[in-house]
């Protein structure tokens, strides 16, 4: 399918050749450290309802580097959402300003319906537990590059698999690929959300649920760790037992296989110690730094430049 | 009509039976027709009575009118196997089973507080995917949760 013109809303309207063509991209941009006016006079609106400074800086970045000018309208500024103007509204006004739109909004399928609005492109920045396709792309991107290719491998998924977005989309986002197997690894209060789970049954994806994660942690190529909220939990004393056991430390690793790659959406917390920065396993600034390649190859392809 | 109803409700001369209704649910789909707050309308509703097909169902009947128009359908959402028959002089003269659509539009709200469709500012018309007839099951082309019948009973007894 062509990329020019496209919403970038759910990873799943998205085939495995799409992905390969952003990823060879990303390859180039990465290899060259990219930069050039590729979108000289084009601008896009950055329309963060919710907030953000990772993804919302890592596309205002992406746009810098190719020369476009950013229209940021983040929750400080959103003086018109204050006063009680639709989405709907802020939309079609961005849409007059902007060649393109990058939407984030706590409400679930908020992207999806500015993208019904919207005449030009939208992309979707995350919207509340649903999505956060953007991120999918980067995760998938890092395993590709790091273990050259996401087929075959056995990769464990830990955290917040209920309301995690990241997580979600990360899940779904494998599902393009084949990989050997999908370990998820969480508490049993925040495993799998039934609409994930249905698809991946669907799909007849293979996936094991545990709630061990050293039990394990000595089969994994990938471990994507995500943070576990401590709201997320109706008793505080629950949330207290169960966080050590979801931490990643050097001890949680031993047995691991030497190379293992550990991802992580960020910001981080506290899930992953920071002992672990220092070892081969850590990969998840990496995955920080390809998300700005990742953003500006999106950006060329969806705008056709 | 499959049954001999005779005893609690005559036949009707002319008007519109539905048949078919899991039992129980009968003043759901008078709800959903808003057949409960249409005073001009003679009606009577059977519950629980025997049915070959379902073992125990209930039935409507509405004196003077033939009910059409895509709100009919809506009763599939609770009544997956219902059957409307159109009666004039007595005798069935049209008779089918209610359809459920593809998608449910503007019907039911998606059961996700924190959907943008249930976003009181931006006046979206709910749009849900039928996931599977029964037990039911819907799914909302904006946030891709689950609606299911028990928040479809809850909607309509809501609002």
């Amino acid at each position: 399918m062509t990329w020019r013109g496209r919403d970038v809303i759910n990873i799943l309207d998205f085939r495995r050749d799409d992905l390969d063509r952003l990823f060879s991209l990303t390859d180039q941009l990465v290899e060259s450290d990219y930069r050039a006016p590729d979108l000289s006079g084009r601008s896009v609106a950055l329309i963060f309802l919710e907030p953000s400074t990772r993804t919302m800086y890592s596309f205002y970045s992406a746009v810098n580097r190719l020369g476009g000018s950013v229209l940021p309208l983040s929750m400080a500024e959103a003086t018109s959402i204050a006063k009680g103007e639709s989405l709907a509204d802020t939309i079609r006004m961005f849409d007059s300003y902007a060649d393109l739109l990058v939407i984030r909004d706590k409400r679930e399928g908020a992207a999806y319906y500015a993208a019904e609005v919207a005449e030009s492109p939208v992309i979707n920045a995350g919207d509340g537990a649903h999505n956060h396709p953007t991120q999918a792309m980067i995760d998938l991107y890092t395993i590709n590059r790091l273990k050259g290719g996401v087929d075959g491998l056995t990769i464990g998924v830990l955290g917040d698999l209920k309301y995690g977005r990241a997580a979600a989309s990360f899940i779904l986002g494998l599902t393009l690929y084949k990989p050997g197997r999908i370990v998820l690894i969480s508490p049993e209060e925040l495993r799998l959300k039934s609409e994930v789970r249905d698809y991946l049954d669907s799909r007849g994806v293979e996936y094991l649920e545990t709630s061990s994660l050293r039990d394990v942690v000595p089969e994994l190529d990938v471990l994507y760790v995500t943070r576990i909220q401590k709201e997320r939990f109706p008793d505080p004393l629950e949330y207290e037992r169960v966080r050590g056991s979801y931490r990643v430390d050097l001890e949680a690793l031993s047995g691991a296989k030497e190379d293992l790659i550990i991802l992580h959406p960020l910001p981080r917390v506290d899930e992953i110690a920071v002992e672990v920065d220092d070892t081969p396993y850590a990969k998840y600034f990496l995955q920080a730094r390809y998300g700005v390649y990742i953003r500006m190859a999106l950006l060329k392809l969806v705008m056709g430049v | 009509m499959d049954v001999e109803n005779g005893i609690l409700v005559r036949k009707i001369r002319m008007g519109t039976v539905i048949d078919h209704i899991p039992p129980g649910r009968a003043f759901i789909v008078l709800r959903l027709l808003g057949l409960h707050q249409e005073p001009r309308n003679r009606l009577a509703v059977i519950v629980n009575t025997d049915s070959r097909k379902l073992g125990r169902k209930d039935i409507i009947k509405v004196e003077g009118i033939h009910i059409r128009g895509e709100t009919l359908n809506k009763i599939a959402l609770v009544a997956p196997e219902a059957t409307v028959n159109y009666v004039e002089g007595y005798r069935v003269v049209e008779k089918f089973k209610v359809r459920l659509p593809d998608e449910v539009v503007g019907v039911v709200r998606c059961s996700n507080p924190r959907c943008i469709s249930n976003s009181p500012r931006e006046h979206i018309t709910p749009r849900l995917e039928v996931v599977r007839p029964s037990p039911l099951r819907l799914r909302c082309i904006y946030c891709e949760r689950y609606t299911d019948y028990e928040d479809v009973i809850k909607h309509f007894f809501e609002t």
